[in-house]
């Protein structure tokens, strides 16, 4: 079994040297993203029909609100891949992604205020779509604070690998509350069933920036993992190789 | 959209509040987001340095991914 | 090592969370998952009779009007089968039009007028410059002439 070459990769020793050199790319792509992006958003999109400018608070919401419901996704992901096959890895991936995930609902929600407060003429309403997004939130702010109250990284890994599953489910409704019940927030502009209601350059512009924050998010979580990677490892041999040879 | 100098951009023909705000927190977070990750890298090869200097340091546990 | 203080603080931040998520989805089944109901709906009698709520639809063309304090405004929601007189005294939203998406919060007049007390603004998901939505209104009533015989409306 040992055989395999991707448990090369599944190895933190590796891991860590393999993101250190995969970091700088990544946010060097989120960068140059995020400029076009806004430069598209900002200077090349026209002004819309019904919201005048107001609507260019798309180009961050929309990008936001896609990540955040991403990353849970794929946290809870590498958390059943860590409860079924015990890959330390797996686990400090999954608490890697959870801070770059609540700040990411965290915009998705602040946006989406002062998005409706001109629009909607509401701050906030307890709608399906809102409501569910803000529980988002909360299953990233408990995931945190229970992984942080546990001293053993192990159940600290197991109990926050439970809250990212059970709260998995919540994803789909966030996604689809605006199809399945009355809500105040409008339905996808974008999605896999119908063509895109939106003018094609304000979704090039929309597109690029969600590619940019998908590129930070990748940035982000890999530098967190690698310092989890170093907290939790620093008794290893590798690491004290590592820190010896830089010395 | 048609250049109005930049008095009218930044004005946002009154949405300046919203749009402006919006932008300006998300990029306030993503670089707070940034300096914490850069402080817990520097926290967590400190910690990683002190354990291989005093600490006891064990036989290699890297290898031990399947173990279940 | 964690100081004991820190941890407390850690736990109650875990019970808070997922204690927020556990109200929140409780609450949502009880009522939430219900943000609006329809004209036809409040017609059947199937929305509350003794508690605020909410209507969504249509603000019908040609049923806004203003009184002269200038706050009050009287208009018509309609699903296209069913329609509700609303009476709001306050702002209306920028996006509120004739025509459009709108969701009124309030309670039945015992005459059946929907007294509202918010008024939101429900838009849809289309984004286009003006000139665009301009072409495509122009393109829809072209069709209109052409696949229906023009009433004597208008």
């Amino acid at each position: 079994m040992s055989g395999f070459n991707w448990y090369k990769y599944a190895s933190p020793a590796t891991f860590y040297d393999l993101a250190g050199r995969m970091i700088p790319w990544f946010y060097a792509a989120a960068a140059l993203l995020c400029a076009a992006g806004l430069y598209i958003g900002f200077f090349l999109a026209p002004t819309d029909f019904q919201q005048s400018e107001a609507y260019r608070i798309i180009f961050i919401h929309v990008p936001a609100s896609w990540m955040s419901m991403f990353i849970y996704v794929v946290m809870a992901v590498w958390a059943a891949i860590g409860l079924a096959f015990n890959t330390r890895l797996s686990f400090m991936m999954a608490s890697a992604l959870a801070p770059t995930g609540a700040m990411l609902t965290f915009v998705a929600l602040w946006t989406g205020a002062l998005w409706g407060r001109p629009t909607w003429g509401a701050w906030w309403v307890w709608d399906a779509r809102l409501t569910s997004e803000l529980i988002l939130f909360f299953l990233y702010i408990g995931f945190m604070a229970l992984q942080a109250a546990i001293d053993d990284p192990r159940r600290a890994d197991r109990a926050g690998a439970l809250i990212a599953l059970v709260g998995v489910v919540n994803v789909p409704i966030i996604y689809f509350s605006v199809r399945w019940w009355n809500t105040l927030h409008q339905g996808a502009s974008v999605s896999v069933t119908k063509a895109p209601s939106m003018a094609s350059i304000m979704l090039l512009g929309m597109l690029v920036m969600a590619f940019a924050v998908w590129m930070y998010a990748i940035a982000a979580a890999l530098s967190r993992a690698r310092s989890i990677i170093l907290e939790r490892e620093r008794n290893s041999q590798w690491v004290a190789q590592l820190l010896e040879g830089k010395a | 959209m048609n250049w109005g100098g930049w008095a009218e951009f930044f004005y946002m023909k009154g949405y300046a509040l919203y749009i402006w705000g919006s932008y300006g927190v998300t990029a306030m977070l993503i670089v707070a987001e940034i300096f914490s990750l850069r402080a817990r890298r520097q926290r967590a090869i400190q910690l990683a340095l002190r354990t291989v200097k005093y600490g006891k340091v064990e036989k290699d546990e890297g290898n031990d991914e399947v173990t279940a | 090592m964690k100081s004991r203080h820190k941890k407390l603080i850690l736990i109650g931040v875990v019970v808070l969370a997922l204690g927020a998520v556990a109200a929140l989805v409780l609450n949502a089944f009880r009522s939430n998952l219900v943000f609006f109901f329809s004209p036809t709906q409040v017609v059947n009698g199937e929305s509350p009779h003794e508690r605020a709520f909410r209507i969504g639809g249509l603000v019908e063309a040609g049923s806004l009007r203003r009184e002269a304090d200038g706050v009050t405004a009287h208009f018509r929601i309609t699903d296209t089968a069913q329609t509700i007189s609303v009476t709001y005294k306050g702002l209306l939203p920028d996006l509120f039009k004739e025509g459009k998406g709108v969701v009124a919060e309030g309670r039945m007049s015992s005459g059946g007028v929907f007294m509202a007390e918010q008024v939101l603004a429900k838009h849809d998901e289309n984004y286009m410059p003006p000139e665009a939505a301009s072409a495509l209104e122009q393109a829809q009533k072209a069709q209109k002439t052409l696949v229906a015989p023009p009433e004597g409306k208008k």
